[in-house]
């Protein structure tokens, strides 16, 4: 293993400091996003948010679950060691939107030019 | 027993396809003949197909896209007749079930099995170098991204002699690609050799990225890397962002033609646009993937061959990574004419002209970097030149479609066709040819013979203008592409120039052969012993040519931009090194056993050969499982070999280094 | 990269070069497999995001099918993702012990990690074969294709680290917790938390928001 590269370069995955601490980023970790999970169920089945705003909401619970992961189970953290890995993150992330995003508001836009399907219906050839 | 494949595959009853497979053959069939009869086969299989060494790699890709370019040419020129002789009441020799096949294929080659194999093969063999270390971080993934790209293209090119090609164009767009109309093998064959050679580059986009981000020379810090590396970072996470696009977008068609889905399909509600979306979102950074290393490759042998620094090393570096960034968003501008609203075009076309300014950037730094400088023409820089001229216009053409109300007019001409050959031959072409011959001595020992690679770059640079130029013009008199036949006669003299302008670049592709056959016979006096034969500014000029299997026995210790220019000034290549043991990756058999497989799972998955596809996929698995069992992937070569080695090369009068 | 080329470093750095901005040299072959492992994973990722996107504009395209609010079964989603997210806490827990050379400790939680992944897998599994039986196939409609492709294709990437999972365990029972076999589990434990990661957007966008009140 090469000494002088483990204090300056970390990937994702790898944990640094070998103590019980670790056993608690994991616990911490699956605790809140099994909270984060049960509140996305109730969130979906109940009305405890006005209806327009159940998307809204699961969205953020969805995002701060994945962050809970990236951080507690991928030791994904903010020193510069960690930059080239956070970048990855998000040009991966930036991909993700632009393909979601961008499909999403094409398609419906393409979609409100489409004649209506009624009449497409009646067309014969 | 062999699913839907019959005798009746075999085109006998089409004498071109038929005489031309006939020939491809024998010619096929000569050369293993050739091989065994003098022995080769133990040194072609020890230091070919087996070699995880990068150089190797390299070189093998630049091989593939170079005979592929012939078959891609051929297609055209194929194409170009037709159109010359197809005219008014005239048929012209190709019937359009025939010439359909001839325009997808030469697309799908050109692009995936010419471009994309020469841009990957200079990024293989000059990175590394230009980093100042031994290879890539996965060299085995190297090789195994290498096969599966050979892959693809045995795959298509067996789709000329059993069964036939897709007819669908190079996009292959639903609903015409569906089963309902396309039933048979072609559009098959066109899905199963891009999803294999598509894992093979998104490897190879992981690999390199891995390899710039992770393993340079001590001392080479971000912006201490050579241009070329960083266009080869951006265009390699542009592999990695753009590749599994096209992935998913071709496992959907798939699941529609081999399980009866329906994401594209007429009825069930499938969404055919949402194909040409997807498609283009890979689409488009894939030109960007194409054209970023080429940029990189005239920005080396710019400043190489002016005796200058690159002009302004940190606004190239922004102008490539925002070409990078942009070009993800630019992908709607291939179907401005497909219905989305004003808003929508209006956004997209924005951003396509924006695209031009970080572009229009590196231009004027590689002006400013010629200008005062002292310039050597040799074919490389003439290439840069014509590049220069040929690139702005087809840009310039670009910017102009960009506009959405322009691109209503000229959507699917033949401007556009014009436009992007004017780029792609410009760009890609170009500085392939231009990285060719400038690295040529380093890979070989030996340069390039200079008369016939300018006999070449002239005939191309003449050929490509007299081949396009009509087109631009018959594009705004409103023909379109992909005709099998020419309804208004009054286009026939712009046609027979394109005509013409085709032939000069077949003179030009034979100059070529011509260049190399001369350059071979004649080594002896070109041959390279200082391994620096332009000068060079650049790490990969500070070995031997061709290098040592390890690249450097010592790697070196960067200090600035244009490291070997310094080292020269500085006097450092002078310095008596120590040498220690080196680890290099052993040769590995996986690459091409794995796409062996892969072609025996492709083949049965086109033919519908059930029992061959769950055969040949567990022997890929199981050869991934052999080969991810081992431990010991590297031997070592002692401090004392390494001596020996040097000692020898320098003996030669070349450099410790 | 050799003991030398690491001897020969600077001694004396200046904070380019030491704070892993990369000017000191190639990284450890650990570091590197782990960061191209990375890549490979954000890879994939787009590849589930254009499945994603997929399935956002073909969701409503039933064509006079069943809905995702008639089919999905949500007590039987909640149980899948509580088992897929127990698994990557044992998965976490085992790669800490493999990192601590406790191959014991490493096993137990690899057994618990694959018979959780086991029963994700079987669940959804049953819940394909229900829907199908019912006549909810994936050649019913666009938003069936979208559906069980999705799903589907995060199900295949479970399965494939199960038996990766069990390659790998192999290999540490032969082999002991060596290197190359830490690196792999190291690429193993990566692909098993981004498949978790995934999955909290296929319960988001598909069944939660699909099967919302």
């Amino acid at each position: 293993m090469n000494g002088h590269d483990h204090l300056y370069d970390r990937t994702p995955g790898v944990e640094e400091r070998e103590s019980t601490a670790s056993y608690s980023s994991y616990t911490v970790g699956v605790g809140l996003a099994i909270l984060a999970t049960i509140a996305s169920f109730i969130v979906s089945q109940t009305h405890l948010l006005w209806p327009p705003g159940i998307a809204v909401g699961l969205v953020v619970l969805a995002f701060a679950q994945i962050g809970v992961h990236l951080v507690f189970f991928l030791h994904l953290g903010s020193g510069s060691d960690n930059t080239n890995n956070i970048l990855a993150l998000a040009f991966g992330v930036l991909i993700v939107f632009l393909v979601i995003g961008g499909s999403i508001w094409i398609m419906a836009n393409l979609k409100e030019n489409m004649m209506p399907m009624n009449q497409m219906m009646q067309m014969h050839y | 027993m062999l699913g839907r494949l019959t005798w009746a595959a075999i085109p006998f009853n089409e004498p071109i396809p038929l005489l031309t497979g006939a020939a491809v053959l024998i010619v096929i069939l000569a050369v293993l003949a050739l091989i065994t009869i003098k022995g080769w086969w133990p040194y072609l299989w020890g230091e070919w197909i087996t070699s995880v060494d990068h150089k190797r790699i390299g070189v093998m890709y630049m091989v593939l896209g170079l005979v592929m370019l012939l078959r891609g040419f051929a297609d055209a020129i194929m194409m170009r007749t037709q159109q010359a002789l197809a005219i008014g009441d005239a048929q012209g020799y190709l019937p359009p079930d025939h010439y359909d096949q001839i325009f997808s294929a030469h697309g799908v080659i050109m692009i995936f099995f010419v471009a994309m194999p020469l841009v990957i093969g200079l990024m293989n063999f000059v990175v590394p170098l230009q980093l100042g270390v031994r290879d890539v971080a996965f060299p085995t993934l190297n090789s195994v991204s290498f096969w599966l790209t050979a892959s693809g293209v045995l795959l298509v090119n067996a789709s000329l002699v059993i069964g036939n090609f897709a007819r669908t164009t190079w996009w292959n767009y639903p609903p015409l690609s569906e089963l309902a109309f396309s039933p048979d093998v072609g559009v098959d064959y066109y899905l199963w050799s891009l999803q294999i050679s598509g894992i093979g580059t998104l490897l190879t986009g992981v690999n390199f990225v891995a390899t710039i981000l992770k393993l340079r020379a001590p001392g080479m810090t971000y912006f201490r890397m050579p241009v070329f590396c960083w266009t080869a970072l951006a265009a390699n996470m542009m592999i990695v962002a753009a590749f599994p696009i096209l992935t998913a977008t071709l496992m959907m068609l798939i699941l529609d033609r081999y399980l009866g889905m329906h994401f594209f399909t007429n009825d069930g509600g499938g969404n055919q646009m949402m194909y040409a979306n997807l498609f283009w979102a890979w689409g488009h950074p894939e030109v960007y993937i194409l054209i970023l290393p080429a940029f990189g490759v005239f920005s080396e042998v710019t400043a190489t061959y002016s005796g200058k620094g690159l002009f302004s090393y940190r606004s190239m570096v922004l102008a490539t990574l925002g070409i990078c960034v942009l070009s993800l968003m630019v992908w709607l501008h291939h179907f401005f004419t497909m219905g989305a609203g004003a808003d929508v075009n209006a956004f997209f076309g924005m951003m396509s002209s924006i695209i031009a300014i970080p572009t229009g950037v590196k231009v004027f730094n590689w002006l400013f970097t010629m200008y005062r400088g002292r310039i050597i023409y040799t074919t490389p820089i003439l290439y840069t030149v014509g590049f220069m001229v040929t690139f702005v216009i087809g840009g310039l053409t670009g910017v102009l479609l960009a506009v959405p109300p322009v691109d209503f007019v000229l959507h699917n001409s033949v401007f556009l066709v014009a436009h992007f050959h004017n780029v792609i031959i410009g760009g890609v072409v170009f500085g392939a040819f231009a990285g060719y011959n400038y690295w040529f001595p380093k890979v070989f020992g030996f340069t390039l013979d200079e008369r016939w690679g300018k006999a070449g770059f002239w005939c191309w640079l003449i050929g490509f203008w007299v081949a396009f130029t009509p087109l631009y013009v018959l594009g705004l008199m409103g023909m379109t592409r992909r005709l099998q036949h020419i309804p208004d006669p009054s286009w026939r003299p712009l046609l027979l120039v394109a005509e013409l302008g085709a032939v000069i670049i077949f003179c030009g592709i034979l100059c070529q052969i011509a260049q190399l056959y001369v350059s071979i016979r004649t080594r002896e006096q070109r041959r390279d012993v200082t391994g620096d034969p332009w000068n060079g500014r650049t790490l990969e000029w500070a070995t031997s040519s061709p290098p040592p299997a390890y690249n450097f026995a010592v790697l070196p210790r960067v200090e600035t931009i244009d490291a070997f220019w310094h080292m020269k000034r500085t006097g450092r290549t002078q310095i008596e090194p120590i040498y220690e043991t080196i680890e290099m990756p052993r040769n590995s058999g996986t690459g091409f056993v794995t796409a062996f497989f892969a072609v025996i799972t492709g083949f049965a998955l086109i033919w519908h050969i059930w029992w061959m596809v769950i055969v040949g996929f567990l022997a890929a698995a199981i050869t991934a499982m052999v080969a991810g069992w081992s431990d010991e992937r590297e031997h070592a070569i002692s401090a004392e070999e390494i001596a020996q080695l040097e000692q020898a090369r320098s003996g030669l009068g070349q450099p410790a280094e | 990269m050799t003991v030398a080329d690491i001897a020969a470093a600077p001694t004396t750095v200046s904070g380019e070069l030491a704070r892993g901005r990369g000017g000191g040299g190639p990284a450890s072959k650990r570091t590197v497999v782990a960061y191209g492992f990375w890549i490979f994973i954000l890879s994939d990722i787009v590849m589930f995001a254009c499945l994603f996107a997929a399935y956002a504009v073909l969701s409503r395209n039933t064509a006079g099918g069943p809905t995702g609010r008639e089919l999905f079964n949500l007590r039987n989603v909640f149980i899948e993702t509580m088992c897929l997210l127990l698994s990557s806490y044992a998965c976490g827990l085992g790669a800490l012990s493999a990192e601590r050379r406790q191959p014991v400790r490493f096993m137990l939680f690899a057994a618990v990690t694959f018979v959780l992944g086991a029963a994700f897998i079987f669940i959804e599994a049953t819940e394909f074969a229900r829907m199908i039986a019912e006549g909810a196939g994936p050649g019913r409609s666009a938003f069936l294709s979208s559906f069980f492709t999705l799903v589907g294709t995060h199900g295949v990437h479970v399965t494939g680290g199960l038996i990766w999972l069990v390659y790998l365990v192999a290999q540490v029972i032969t082999k002991g917790l060596r290197p190359p076999v830490l690196r792999r589990l190291l690429c193993w434990s990566l692909f098993w938390h981004a498949l978790d990661i995934v999955w909290i957007g296929v319960l988001t966008l598909v069944y939660l928001m699909g099967a919302s009140v």
